[in-house]
């Protein structure tokens, strides 16, 4: 399982590398995010630096839609879903490939949007343990997540438009504890928001473990 | 010994359409097997069906000793068949070689093994390194022949293979074919370039509307009730 998780997510990133679809699009559509968000909340930095922590995860969220989108077109193309159903891959091995894949994209991504909200929206930053604990379990939920409902949407001539109103819904409680947890870590209230961390975590291995049984069905139904 | 495909009253459903109506088929290890009909005769669906990627509704069917009716038995088998479709399943952003490692290696195979299906399929020269987006139709048919060749399948299911291939990449597949039938494999392929592939069959079973009968091709004798040899 896991050699094949690291098959596919060696694959993905050396497409991504290829493409340079994550530097060329979802960099600069983050970035604009973070843009228009200052310019639609006027330029009131003070405002801006208070609600950084809930624009910093919306922005993610959004740009996770478009990683995962990205994740399971380049599968459909060409008859990649049959050919990765002939392989041999284990599809729990695939789960957690495409899932660490899109992992590491979304941090790349986090490392991007972290220094635009520091540098565009004056947030000062504190409590370093807990913004990293919480980046790493909020970004495995939401890949993990992703990647579940990637697949089922995947199948569906409609997945573009499908998938976030699928995705979203099941993320807010990333959102919503990713966004508590920054906004104690940040307003120097860090065991605060311990808590949310714990949230985070347990959705992280929820939807781990969930898509490590359920993908090999949802890949052949879907 | 037992047949590598063993179809009984085989229907197959895409939603409620049957595309298979009852199909019975038998093709023996080792045999090259040719199925041909008009488009639509369900030519394509008979190969997904024993590639497993397809159930079966009813009758019964048996590939490599594997039950299709049983869908843990339907995708073990996927492990040790190769199918070439009219989907090349090859990644554009990959290179030949990148994407032949990686649907080679997904089924155990080695770098040898890969290195060899590269250069069976002479792509071990300059297009090696070029991206799949950059190849043309017959380039893309060869690095999508290099990575069946490199799972080393048991069982090779053809659809229309000589299509976009040009003489020479023609004469490679009818002797990668060749080769992996000497070598014990089996192949059921479908194919409308019938002077080509009748002379690399065996026995050639028609196909008309999801279900099987056979004719015999011109100067060529009727051996079974169904069925067509073609070897002398």
């Amino acid at each position: 399982m896991f050699r094949d998780a690291g098959l596919v997510a060696g694959k993905d990133l050396r497409i991504e590398l290829r493409s340079q679809v994550t530097m060329q699009q979802v960099f600069p559509f983050a970035v604009l995010v973070l843009i228009l968000f200052g310019i639609a909340l006027d330029p009131d930095r003070g405002f801006l630096g208070r609600a950084s922590a809930g624009l910093f995860w919306v922005t993610v969220l959004f740009c996770a839609l478009l990683a995962i989108q990205r994740a399971f077109t380049i599968e459909s193309a060409d008859g990649g879903r049959d050919a990765l159903r002939l392989s041999g891959l284990d599809p729990a091995g695939i789960f957690l490939g495409k899932a660490a894949a899109i992992a590491v994209q979304l941090l790349a991504i986090e490392a991007v949007l972290a220094v635009g909200v520091v540098v565009m929206y004056g947030t000062e930053v504190t409590g370093v343990p807990l913004l990293v604990a919480t980046i790493a379990a909020a970004t495995a939920g939401l890949a993990a997540a992703g990647t579940l409902y990637g697949v089922l949407a995947a199948g569906l001539r409609v997945r573009e438009t499908l998938l976030p109103i699928l995705l979203l819904p099941v993320l807010s409680p990333v959102l919503i504890g990713a966004t508590e947890a920054f906004e104690a870590a940040l307003g120097g209230a860090a065991t605060d928001g311990w808590p949310w961390l714990g949230l985070l975590v347990v959705f992280a291995l929820l939807y781990l473990a969930f898509g490590t049984l359920a993908f090999g069905t949802l890949l052949e139904e879907s | 010994m037992e047949p590598a495909v063993q179809l009984r009253g085989a229907v197959t459903l895409l939603g409620r359409f049957p595309a298979l109506a009852g199909i019975d088929l038998d093709v023996a290890a080792g045999e090259i097997v040719l199925l041909r009909g008009p488009n639509g005769a369900g030519k394509t669906t008979l190969l997904r069906l024993c590639a497993g990627l397809l159930p079966l509704a009813r009758g019964e069917g048996r590939v490599l000793g594997h039950d299709l009716s049983d869908r843990r038995q339907a995708r073990a088998l996927r492990t040790r068949v190769g199918l070439l479709g009219h989907a090349t399943g090859l990644y554009d952003e990959l290179t030949v070689a990148d994407n032949v490692r990686f649907w080679g290696r997904a089924a155990g195979a080695d770098a040898a093994d890969v290195a060899a299906a590269l250069a069976g399929c002479g792509l071990d020269g300059r297009l090696r390194d070029v991206p799949v987006a950059a190849l043309s139709a017959g380039q893309r048919r060869r690095t999508s022949l290099a990575c069946l060749v490199a799972r080393r399948p048991e069982l090779w299911l053809l659809d229309e293979p000589h299509a976009g291939l040009d003489h020479d990449g023609r004469e490679l597949l009818d002797d990668l074919v060749q080769r992996a039938v000497d070598a014990g494999a089996t192949v059921l392929l479908a194919s409308h370039d019938l002077e080509r592939a009748e002379a690399l069959a065996h026995r050639v079973v028609t196909l008309a509307g999801g279900t099987t009968g056979a004719e015999p091709p011109p100067g060529r004798g009727r051996v079974g009730p169904e069925e067509v040899a073609l070897v002398p």
